[in-house]
């Protein structure tokens, strides 16, 4: 039986940990994942998990104490955020080049300078070519939806790539929702046994995991660790349907939300979309053909998908939380305009930062951006393709 | 040899071909000296056996019979270990080339 719990978000995921008990988790705490490692090690010490939970020196250390123990053969996950990610920078390459299914939780955070606590994407955007798939949530029960997938689609023989399924520190990981926590059992069913394709403890087999490339055959490696990810979206799908089927919730790789008759949309990912849904609730009830579209998957991106749905649009407005100084804007608005390319019918696109280091956005901004969007459709001129959102100018 | 394309390798850069490090004739990066077995200085100790990092030393039931320049790379380590005073392995001069050889 499913029970109502009322969980915040950090709090889920160690409860998704617990009921998955995978073999190893190692990590170090960082605000805002903090509470993910201190329920996890209660759990152990409460005798409620059984795997090993390692607390390292640093997370550099904590990824390649989970590389170490995947590459034994074990169902391994981590959970961090901000510094803690980038700390990590160079191990999660190599998860990723070793085909390794690590699933790790992140706590949505911005980097220094200026030290801020406080949530946005810059951490996980910044590992966004570093061969992990990336998932986002926007509250509560999807960062627990998502993390319970994560394990399937990663652990795929099809796929064997690492997953990071991203919730927004505080906004998400610190706030309480009542959500639905599936049956023990039917959780571990649903998750399965796992089964690892070349563990280093099988001592029947003789190999070498990491060798040294050089020219000669690092390029066909990189390519090979490319087919994992490329192999991933009917995966995802089959995936997020399963668990709809089994547990009520589908997913897939973005929700479309009021776009039936839309004219203009906005798209923006994670938490601000809950608050992107109210403020379109509130339009169409005056009247304005305005949608939403809210990417879940963001690694492999569904450019054809997504570029079908937003292509009939007059304008649509990409909203990053996150910034890519020097690029022709942020990372969601580069994939998705590059994505559009290709059609000779589509929309009027612009890009606006928000929320950088956590600066809230509200229901009027986004009235604001669509009042913006109505200017744009109405004129078929855009004057600014790139802003800002609640900035002080 | 031939070098498999991308869909041939294991995932994960996985290495299933143990002891294939056979095919890697480090005597290629060998340039300026080589060392030379002298076989009437040598005492048949074994210390250039033991201490070659490349397994360079050719070996032949309990005697030492030569270097197999396939894998030396010209590091010099078995000449300082050869123990005699008179010592059995020199390096030499090598005249400086890139040796194109194909893998066994």
């Amino acid at each position: 039986m499913s029970t109502q719990k009322i969980l915040n978000g950090n709090q889920t995921i160690a409860e998704a940990v617990r009921q998955i008990d995978p073999d190893v988790m190692a990590a170090y705490p960082i605000t805002p994942s903090t509470a993910i490692v201190e329920t996890i090690a209660k759990f152990k010490a409460d005798g409620l998990i059984s795997g090993e939970f390692v607390c390292p020196e640093s997370e550099h250390s904590a990824m390649s104490v989970c590389i170490g123990a995947a590459s034994a053969g074990g169902r391994v996950m981590t959970a961090t955020a901000s510094q803690g990610l980038a700390l990590m920078w160079e191990m999660l390459y190599i998860a990723a080049g070793l085909r390794l299914p690590i699933i790790a939780a992140i706590a949505n955070r911005s980097l220094s300078a200026p030290i801020n606590i406080h949530g946005d994407h810059s951490d996980t955007m910044g590992a966004r070519d570093s061969g992990w798939i990336q998932i986002y949530s926007e509250g509560c029960q999807e960062a627990y939806d998502n993390f319970l997938q994560a394990f399937r689609i990663a652990e795929h023989l099809d796929v064997r790539t690492p997953v990071l399924v991203g919730l927004d520190g505080f906004i998400i990981s610190h706030s309480m929702e009542v959500i639905t926590v599936e049956d023990d059992d039917e959780v571990k069913k649903f998750v399965g046994e796992y089964k690892p394709v070349y563990p280093l403890l099988d001592t029947s087999r003789k190999m070498t995991v990491g060798p040294i490339d050089f020219t000669d055959y690092y390029f066909e490696h990189k390519r090979n660790q490319i087919e994992g990810i490329e192999n991933s979206p009917p995966v995802i799908e089959a995936v997020g349907k399963e668990f709809g089927q089994k547990f009520g919730r589908e997913y897939g790789f973005f929700e479309e939300y009021r776009m039936d008759d839309a004219e203009i949309c906005i798209v923006v990912m994670s938490s601000a979309a809950g608050t992107c849904k109210d403020a379109i609730d509130e339009m169409r009830s005056e009247g304005k053909r305005i949608g939403l579209v809210k990417p879940r998957v963001f690694r492999p991106f569904p450019h054809h998908k997504i570029a079908d749905v937003l292509k009939k649009q007059k304008a649509v407005a990409v909203l990053d939380r996150s910034s890519s100084p020097g690029a022709f804007g942020a990372p969601l608005f580069t994939e998705i305009r590059s994505a559009l390319y290709d059609y000779t019918e589509r929309p009027k696109i612009v890009n606006y930062v928000y929320g950088l280091g956590g600066r809230d956005i509200k229901v009027e901004h986004f009235k604001e951006v669509a009042l913006k969007l109505e200017k744009i459709a109405d004129t078929g001129k855009v004057e600014e393709i790139y802003g800002y959102i609640n900035l002080r100018e | 040899m031939k070098k498999e394309n991308w869909k041939e390798l294991t995932i994960g850069t996985i290495n299933l071909d143990a002891g294939n490090s056979v095919k890697n004739l480090t005597g290629t990066w060998r340039s300026g000296k080589k060392p030379e077995f002298i076989e009437g200085n040598c005492i048949h100790c074994f210390f250039c056996w033991l201490y070659c990092p490349h397994f360079a030393i050719l070996v032949e039931g309990d005697k030492v019979k030569g270097i197999n320049y396939d894998y030396c790379t010209g590091c010099g380590i078995c000449s300082v270990e050869c123990p005699p005073k008179e010592k059995a392995i020199v390096m030499v001069k090598e005249e400086i080339k890139l040796i194109e050889r194909s893998a066994k």
